[in-house]
């Protein structure tokens, strides 16, 4: 049918979302991703982790181009990821991404975070945007809290509601960036049980995250960021039972250890 | 224990003073006290000076003849008005200006916060040095040069800067055709109520559709169209109705039109550019005080750059920007008595001024000058923190 369908032989199992190809990114002077290849494909939970400062919020960063690449590409539902402003719009309406700090708007209801996006990018009637809003809410198990400004949640219920914003916009791909690491430990399960449901719903997801639980019961595929590269990726009882690299060693080590 | 068997022991002074209540009432109850005290004191004082001089205290020379001339009068007036119809003039003066100068500098003061953090660095450096060269010159001196500018690099008046034989520009001011209706203008305004009216319905109506079925209508070229357009091209179909009182070069001055006085343009200029440059650095820290994270969510949503500013970032850079807003707009209202430098006719160089010196009334003057500041003051006060209180956020 389009193109990333042919490219994958017309077995839609293996239809391709994402492509990173000999990907590079500098800070100024400072090499932050070094030649980055990665392929995901439709459906597929990838589970990013590495010490801190190794580029993994940089590079998911990259794909709904929050960050600028420098060299290689990015080609995300067949739009390459360039200077053209209306290319990266369009991505950005297909990808949802969560961030550590939620950041919800504070001076909108939960409800009207949720449909702000619908209603003028997606040019929803404000009724439609609203039910399937509602719709999300109930999803992430807090319908009764839509008339609520943010400040009146507590992080793990502003968390649900950041995931339900996004996916308010129908994404065909969600981003998350250490979405439970801000948050108190009772509150880290209701946010990843949401990320499960999700994942079994069959939404494509690249999460950055230290929850490795959750990479075990929901991951295909476990990448294993160092130094701005990419240093091991597999499946995960692979990943955790067989690591291949001593650094990957160290790091399990350093985290399951504690 | 123990403490149980002291406290009885207290006076009951002692006990009131200890309590976080009655001690509060106690302290207030004292703060006004002394300050009725010392209010009645200065009265009086001033009562019994008064009288030593052989002065009364009586507001009658307001019905008095003024017998001076004001150049720049909103209202009918003339040397042979009273001191209260001067007053008048002046207030509006003042009111006039003041609003003017509210308005011009805040659009001022908004360009010039946003250029401030625009990432082309011409315009970036441009917005910082014009704002630096501005706010560390004292008004007064931004006043004396605009209005030094105008008198003496603008034209005499047989040598006027002539736009289209219309308009003129000299140094004694902007003179311009003054416009005479003829009876068919007026469905020309009728039409251009109308288009209001319209206006106000069609943007909720515009709301409605665009919340039952998604579409956007281009409610500005509409409303330009409806405000503007029709009594644009009504006007010329019934003919002009309008005639233009022209005016035109007679001896050393013109005659006829309309005229914007130098004092007027000088302090106008002065008072709005000087004041946005606060403003800018205001919407600045406004801009900057929204955590990045709002703006990045509001991008990953898809929403482009000027609507992420515009839903996103103003809104809440709003709450930071109004208080320190609203000293700037009293600032510049209080500002505008420096008129009195260039001969802007103001409350202060009317009543506070010419009508005092001719009566001797100084007392009385400047009540009136003062309960007039404060009362606009007050006025501006009311309307922001209203404002200020519809845009809060809501907290926990
Ligand atoms: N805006 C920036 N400017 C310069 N350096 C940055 C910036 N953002 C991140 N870095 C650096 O890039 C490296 C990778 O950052 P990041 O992707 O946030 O790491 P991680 O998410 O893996 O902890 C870090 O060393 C960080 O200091
Ligand atoms: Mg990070």
């Amino acid at each position: 049918m389009n193109e990333s369908a042919n490219k994958s032989n017309g077995n839609p199992e293996r239809e391709i979302v994402i492509v990173i190809r000999k990907m590079h990114k500098w800070y100024g002077q400072f090499h932050v991703l070094k030649d980055i290849n990665l392929n995901v494909e439709r459906g597929e939970k990838i589970v990013i982790c590495g010490p801190s400062g190794s580029g993994k919020s940089t590079l998911i960063r990259c794909i709904n181009r929050l960050e600028e690449h420098q060299d290689g590409e990015i080609i995300v539902d067949g739009t390459e990821l360039t200077n053209d402003l209306k290319n990266v719009e369009l991505v950005r309406r297909e990808v949802g991404m969560v961030f550590q700090h939620f950041n919800l708007f504070p001076h909108l209801t939960v409800l009207d975070n949720c449909t702000l996006a619908p209603i003028w990018v997606r040019k929803e009637p404000r009724e439609e945007a609203e039910a399937t809003a509602m719709e999300y809410l109930e999803r992430v198990k807090i319908p009764d809290q839509a008339n609520k400004f943010p400040g009146q949640l507590s992080g793990g219920q502003q968390q649900r509601v950041a995931i339900a914003r996004s996916l308010c916009m129908k994404p065909r791909v969600m981003l998350f960036d250490e979405p439970t690491s801000a948050l108190d430990p009772e509150m880290i399960k209701e946010v990843l049980d949401v990320m499960i449901e999700l994942a079994k719903g069959g939404m494509t997801m690249l999460c950055v995250t230290h929850e490795m639980g959750f990479a075990k019961t929901v991951a295909d595929r476990v990448i294993f960021m160092d130094e701005g590269e990419i240093i091991e990726q597999n499946k995960p009882h692979e990943f955790f039972d067989n690591p291949q690299h001593d650094r990957t060693k160290l790091f399990l080590s350093q985290i399951l250890n504690h | 224990m123990a403490e149980v068997a002291v406290s009885p022991q207290r006076n009951a002074i002692s006990r009131l003073w200890n309590d976080k209540e009655s001690r509060s009432v106690i302290i207030q109850i004292i703060t006004i006290s002394l300050v009725f005290a010392f209010l009645a004191y200065i009265i009086h004082n001033a009562v019994v000076n008064l009288q030593a001089i052989g002065k009364g205290f009586s507001y009658n020379f307001l019905w008095q003849p003024s017998s001076y001339d004001i150049n720049q009068h909103l209202i009918e007036y003339n040397s042979r008005s009273t001191h209260f119809r001067a007053m008048l003039v002046g207030i509006l003066n003042t009111i006039l200006v003041a609003i003017c100068g509210i308005v011009l500098a805040s659009i001022v003061g908004f360009v010039l916060g946003v250029l401030r953090l625009s990432k082309n660095w011409i315009v970036n450096r441009l917005a910082y040095c014009y704002i630096e060269y501005v706010r560390n010159v004292p008004v007064l001196l931004h006043i004396l040069l605009v209005h030094g500018l105008i008198v003496h690099a603008f034209p005499v008046p047989r040598q006027a800067i002539s736009i289209g034989d219309l308009t003129f520009m000299t140094n004694r001011g902007i003179f311009s055709p003054k416009p005479l209706y003829e009876p068919l203008f007026l469905v020309v305004v009728v039409l251009f109520l109308l288009g209001l009216a319209f206006m106000w319905w069609f943007r909720r109506y515009a709301q409605k559709v665009q919340d039952e079925t998604g579409q956007h209508y281009p409610v500005f070229w509409i409303g330009l169209g409806a405000i503007v357009g029709v009594p644009l091209v009504s006007f010329f179909l019934l003919g002009s109705p309008i005639t233009w009182d022209v005016p035109e070069l007679k001896g050393f001055n013109f005659t006829g039109g309309m005229v914007v006085r130098p004092e007027f343009i000088a302090l106008l200029l002065a008072l709005s550019l000087y004041t946005a440059a606060f403003i800018g650095e205001i919407v600045r820290a406004g801009i900057l005080g929204v955590y990045y994270g709002q703006t990045e969510a509001s991008y990953a949503l898809g929403i482009n750059r000027g609507r992420s500013l515009s839903l996103v970032v103003i809104p809440q850079a709003l709450r930071i920007i109004v208080p320190p807003l609203t000293s700037q707009y009293l600032n510049l209202m209080k500002n505008s008595s420096l008129a009195v430098a260039i001969g802007y006719m103001d409350i202060v160089a009317t009543i506070g001024g010419i009508s005092l010196n001719q009566t001797g009334r100084e007392m009385e003057c400047m009540i009136i000058v003062l309960a007039l500041y404060l009362v606009m003051s007050l006025i501006i006060s009311m309307i922001m923190n209203w404002y200020n209180k519809r845009i809060k956020l809501v907290e926990r």
